[in-house]
């Protein structure tokens, strides 16, 4: 018998007797950021390929749910500090080796690169839009001029985004869960599917709902793929990892991440999309609605799971 | 110089009196603790083998708390000594979550806490706390870049482990096994 | 955790800040520095005084350290003392939550209505005195000054010792005699002609080999013993510990011989055989100083470790190969006397085997074995002499037990009874720092005794379950609050320590000096106090001895050179033992001549019924049996014990870790809270442990209230020992229940 006790009573809050330090506001943050980093980045790869007029939602519609989303997200984590007043901390020094500090300047950089961008197509909202000052007139023409750099920056800042959300866990080797190269791309992907999804439910047009679908349909493939390579690697690394692993694979993340992340969250919208794309009359919101779901539910699970799994000593 | 302490496992009877005497000298919150005593028992009964450590932040020498701090409220301090200073903390937990150790706490204040080595006791030339009050003496502090001093002395002389080595964070805190 | 008023505020102030930017930000933070220093400031600068520790009777001298604000903030041993050489034990250094704790007596209490309901009213201190002092003036002139009896455990004893002793009666008691150590005492006084006293006089910082029974130092924090015991491991001293659990000691032991619980006697007596058979014994030593060898020789044959095998389980060749460990170490070796030894009735017959087979291998008197302990010779101020009590403490026995040297708490409670044939019964209780309740075995005993009494007087500083019987409560000012009277311990080195107050006392508490002397005053009996305070007395003492209250204030402890070089026995030196032959008597002649065995004998105990587990009961190193449970400092440690259980017997009653559980006795008394399971395998399967101390039954202490169980209302069958009144609690079985009805 092996029996391993801590005998001096010792009961922090939030870590003991498992660590449960971060709930549902880093989760929720890392979804919108997911998302949001999803929508810029699809609005920004098609303005640089010039193809606005194709694809007009992802580029000049959808972006307007970015600024939101970063903004509740924004106060998601605000709201997860404990030492509230001293938040403006984080602008007082850059750290490479932080994710957490990448996250807070590539934030910094993204949120207003996101308000430009709306306030550059407000138009499109409300044709009756007027600015008033002339200053934000010249400042916007500008910006107009020089969209195609707007845009680099855009995606490359989105990007940065999207992989930061999944960094922000793998930097972590305390927790074997998370301390997977994998899950960078992986919700980096689960980002641009969620911001697919609000391209396809926003957009009108024809065209550019079955762009959308056929691409939510490839990165869907690639997160399955990235899945199972994750558990793979998982399962052929050290007996933590292995435990690790195992919370998913007959532990109690088994039934919430295969149920709500892969078969509600991808595998249904996928065979939806793909009966819609083959002229099946599918009500657009359910896989849209299923994604985003899966999307945040994985977000959870593995922010969840993640502070239980541990190292042994 | 690199500060480090090592603790007598087949001395310690984990009394908890380190907890105690850290609560009181660094005025740690009723219900929270820096230090904490693990047994470990294995075997089958009458064949049995008891481990007793007394554990608290390990000033790792390549520490994640310090690496994913967002506003370097996490430092190195003078010997290595891992500090948080609590006027740049905005308590993000992201260094709670890094440390395999668990070794680290949201104080009631917001600021992350942790064990300082009593790194104010030991620049006046004193023992932390807890190694000053061990009823056992199973504890030794000291540095290790200096061969004469009595954590060197007694790594020289006995068996030792770490926790989590593989985790690379090349820990501080000895325990002679 | 933050509450939500916390976390308004904070974001109401971060609002603000967002307004008016980082700058505003740095100097709120700043100003927020400023406001609330007691956060921010580093600890230091420090006032210090002196004490001596009152958490436990091990009485380590120390110093309390206050912060600017006047508040206590730490305890740390006093370097210069022997009893703890600067280090203080988690509950020495936890003593702050005893001052702290908010659930502390606050004010005199006197009761409205019956004993064991909570109503009291409070009272001034003149009520309360006058009260006491009318019933016991009325319980003297009814039933004689014999009917009058003082249980005490702690310094507080003393004072009300004189106003008892003034008023002509000797009924005072401590239960840490016939419900712990007596039998010790007995035993060793048998042999020796000498007891063992507090601390002990075991030389384990030099020993090279210690043998335990059953003791478990190092869960027992008696705090020199355990730094010692770590001294020894480190000079790689072998250490044997007999036990039916794998405790910390054993951990640490060489040889771990995992009895049949009640089968010491057995495992003692084949060692006497071995070392005898085997001729390991200290010839020169038992020649020059035993008497009775060859009666003990003959006596002892029939216990050959094959026999052994069969009682205790243990293998012969472990028996053989530990006794030849002891025989080699020897006189460095040192078979521990423990120190709560009432176990199975024969206690002072199993600690006369321990005086013996220490006596066989010479190690009295020796280096590593026991070394003479002497005590610093204070003299106190002369008072008129008390008066000569009609009746002792020895007529409430009946003339029974008359090897005790001490009262016999149990006893004076027995003698509360109406007991017609006896002549006389105890009718008033003055209870001084002891939890009877939790203290005494046989709950239902104690408490019918005390519903016969005319008066009982508890003096405590916590809310504990016996204060809920008192007619008058005394709230008692903690040790951190109060002078008390010098402590003069022995020890290798004789030495004094000064407990003098860090702070002024809190709420309407009192120390039990100023008490005693109030009492007194109603009494007529103000001659036994001469000095109004007692700083005045210590202070007149310690002149006496050559110092002052002033240096003893600034150094807290003074050690004194031992008058004679007599540590321990010098080469060939003639000793003159205190007993009946002037020898160390194997063959105990004083026994021979009351009439009980004078040697002892194996005698086989009664054994647990099928479903049923011993009791087996022992201490957590961060607590002081129930007297900490309340401790804040110390609840943050343990704030509940379990009931240990083997993996064989969890999986037969399918009990899972940390699930609760009822446990009822042999009597089919069921314990009042449930208690947490541990399996583990560090437990006989015979058997099931738990840590005394927990189970508290009055609400008043907010933080162990129903917290675990009390083992204390297991033990009803209590083994007396016919010897010294012992009362022998080790003889109780346990099962399982898993509810309450």
């Amino acid at each position: 018998m092996h029996e391993e006790i801590i005998v001096s009573g010792r009961n922090n809050p939030l870590i003991d007797p498992q660590l449960h330090i971060w709930h549902w506001e880093i989760p929720l943050y890392l979804f919108l950021g997911g998302l949001a980093a999803g929508v810029l980045f699809f609005a920004a790869l098609y303005t640089i390929r010039g193809r606005e007029n194709d694809y007009r939602t992802a580029v000049k519609i959808a972006p307007f749910v970015a600024p939101i989303a970063l903004v509740i997200g924004l106060i998601a984590l605000f709201l997860d500090l404990h030492h509230k007043l001293y938040f403006w901390r984080l602008y007082t020094t850059i750290r490479l080796d932080s994710p957490m500090s990448w996250g807070a300047w590539t934030l910094m950089l993204v949120t207003p690169i996101s308000m430009l961008w709306c306030a550059l197509h407000i138009k499109e909202l409300f044709p009756k839009w007027d600015w008033k000052f002339d200053i934000i007139k010249d400042v916007l023409a500008f910006f107009e001029k020089n969209k195609k750099v707007l845009a680099w920056i855009m995606l490359i800042s989105s990007a940065v985004l999207g992989i930061y959300t999944g960094i922000l866990f793998s930097a972590f080797n305390a927790r074997p869960l998370w301390n997977t190269s994998i899950l960078g791309p992986l919700f980096l992907a689960s980002g641009l599917s969620a911001g697919s999804a609000i391209t396809i439910w926003l957009s009108k047009d024809h065209a550019e709902r079955k762009r959308f679908a056929q691409l939510d349909l490839i990165i869907i493939g690639i997160e399955l793929f990235l899945i199972i390579h994750m558990f793979m690697g998982f399962l052929a690394s050290t007996q933590v990892q292995i435990d690790a692993a195992n919370l998913f694979l007959g532990g109690e993340y088994t039934a919430p991440f295969w149920i709500f992340v892969v078969i509600l969250g991808m595998i249904v919208p996928a065979i939806l999309e793909i009966l819609e794309l083959r002229k099946y009359k599918i009500p657009v919101v359910i896989p849209v609605v299923l994604v985003l779901f899966g999307s945040l539910m994985l977000r959870f699970i593995i922010s969840y799971a993640g502070q239980v799994s541990r190292w042994l000593y | 110089m690199r500060y480090a302490m090592a603790i007598d496992t087949k001395k310690c009877v984990g009394c908890s009196d380190c907890v105690v005497a850290c609560q009181t000298e660094n005025d740690v919150p009723i219900g929270f603790c820096r230090d904490w005593v693990v047994e470990v028992m294995d075997g089958t009964y009458p064949q049995l083998e008891l481990e007793i450590r007394s554990e608290r932040c390990n000033h790792c020498e390549n520490s994640p708390c310090v690496r994913c701090c967002p506003t370097g409220a996490s430092h190195y301090n003078e010997g290595g000594v891992v500090l948080v200073e609590k006027n740049k903390c905005i308590g993000c937990s992201a260094c709670i979550t890094s440390c395999p150790y668990d070794a680290r706490f949201v104080h009631p204040e917001g600021y992350v806490d942790k064990c300082t080595f009593c790194l104010h006791r030991v620049k006046k030339g004193m023992q932390p706390a807890c190694v000053a009050v061990c009823p056992t003496k199973c504890m030794y502090f000291g540095d290790l870049d200096n061969p004469r001093s009595e954590v060197s002395m007694i790594l020289e002389k006995r068996k030792w482990k770490t926790l989590i080595p593989e985790a690379g964070t090349k820990p501080h805190l000895y325990f002679l096994i | 955790m933050n509450s939500r008023r916390q976390f308004l505020k904070i974001s109401s102030l971060s609002a603000a800040g967002v307004i008016f930017g980082g700058g505003i930000f740095n100097a709120f933070a700043e100003n927020l520095v400023k406001t609330n220093p007691s956060l921010f400031k580093g600890p230091f600068d420090f006032t210090r005084t002196p004490t001596y520790c009152e958490v436990c009777f091990w009485k380590c001298a120390g110093w309390v350290y206050k912060d600017e604000n006047g508040r206590i903030k730490k305890i740390i041993g006093n370097n210069d003392d022997p009893n703890c050489n600067g280090r203080f034990c988690p509950r020495g250094t936890g003593g702050v939550g005893m001052y702290n704790d908010e659930d502390r007596l606050k004010t005199p209490l006197i009761r409205t209505e019956e004993r064991g309901k909570q109503t009291f009213r409070e009272a001034t201190w003149d009520e309360a005195f006058d009260y006491i002092a009318k019933k016991l003036k009325k319980v003297k002139e009814e039933h004689g000054p014999e009917s009058l009896a003082l249980f005490s455990h702690g310094s507080g004893g003393k004072y009300f010792g004189k106003v008892l002793k003034g008023l002509g009666s000797n009924n005072i008691t401590a239960p840490s005699y016939a419900q712990c150590r007596g039998p010790r005492e007995v035993a060793f006084i048998a042999t020796y002609g000498q007891g063992i006293n507090s601390p002990e006089n075991t030389d384990i910082r030099d020993t090279k080999c210690l043998v335990l029974i059953g003791s478990h130092i190092g869960e027992n924090m008696h705090n020199g013993q355990v730094q010692e015991m770590s001294d020894a491991i480190d000079k790689g001293a072998t250490i044997i510990t007999v036990d039916p659990r794998f405790s910390t000691a054993a951990s640490k032991s060489k040889f771990w011989l995992p009895i049949k619980p009640a089968t010491d006697m057995a495992l003692l007596l084949t060692w006497v055989n071995v070392i005898i058979n085997e001729e390991l014994y200290d010839k020169k030593y038992v020649e020059k100083y035993c008497y009775g060898f060859d009666q003990l020789k003959e006596h002892v044959q029939q216990y050959t470790p094959e026999w052994a095998y069969g009682v205790t389980t243990l293998k012969p060749q472990q028996i053989r190969e530990t006794a030849r460990a002891m025989a080699n170490a020897a006189p460095a070796v040192i078979v521990h006397p423990g120190r709560h030894v009432t176990w199975y009735g024969d206690d002072t017959q199993r600690l006369r085997a321990v005086a013996i087979l220490n006596a066989l291998l010479g190690s009295w008197g020796r280096r590593g074995g026991y070394y003479n302990p002497e005590k610093a010779v204070v003299p106190h101020f002369k008072i008129p002499k008390f008066p000569k009590p009609n009746k002792s403490w020895r007529e409430a026995l009946g003339g029974k037990y008359k090897l005790a040297d001490l009262a016999l708490a149990s006893g004076l409670c027995d003698a509360s009874m109406p007991t017609p044939e006896l002549g006389h019964q105890i009718k008033a209780w003055i209870v001084n720092g002891t939890n009877l309740i939790n203290t005494l075995p046989n709950q239902a005993k104690t408490l019918k005794a005390i519903q016969e009494l005319d008066l009982i007087a508890v003096v405590d500083t916590m809310p504990m379950e016996i204060t809920g019987y008192a007619d008058v409560v005394l709230p008692e000012c903690t040790y951190l609050e109060r002078y008390d009277s010098l402590r003069v311990s022995q020890g290798r080195e004789p030495s004094i320590a000064l407990r003098m107050p860090a702070v002024e006392p809190k709420y309407n508490t009192k120390p039990a000096y100023w008490m005693a002397r109030e009492l007194a005053k109603k009494l007529d009996l103000l001659d036994y106090f001469p000095f109004e305070k007692l700083e005045d007395e210590i202070d007149w003492e310690l002149q006496q001895v050559g110092t002052s209250l002033e240096e003893m204030q600034r150094i807290g402890v003074k050690r004194i050179k031992r008058e004679y070089d007599d540590l321990y026995f010098a080469k060939d030196e003639d000793i003159e033992f205190n007993t009946n032959t002037g020898k160390i008597e194997l063959y105990s002649t004083s026994l021979a001549d009351e009439g009980f065995e004078p040697m002892p004998v194996f005698v086989q105990h009664p054994e647990p019924q099928e479903g049923f587990y011993r009791l087996i009961y022992g201490r957590a190193p961060m607590h002081t049996f129930s007297r900490t449970a309340n401790n804040p400092n110390l609840t943050d440690l343990m704030d509940e014990n379990t009931v240990w259980v083997n993996p064989k017997v969890a999986k037969e009653w399918d009990l899972k870790n940390d699930q609760y559980v009822y446990l009822e006795n042999q009597d089919g008394i069921v314990s009042d809270f449930s208690i947490k399971v541990r399996v583990t395998e560090r437990i006989r399967f015979d058997s099931v442990y738990m840590v005394h101390g927990f189970g508290h039954t009055d609400k008043r202490m907010k933080r162990c209230f129903g917290k675990g169980a009390s083992d204390t209302q297991l033990i009803t069958n209590v083994m007396m020992d016919p010897i010294m009144g012992g009362t022998g609690m080790r003889g109780n079985f346990v099962t399982f229940r898993f509810d309450k009805s």
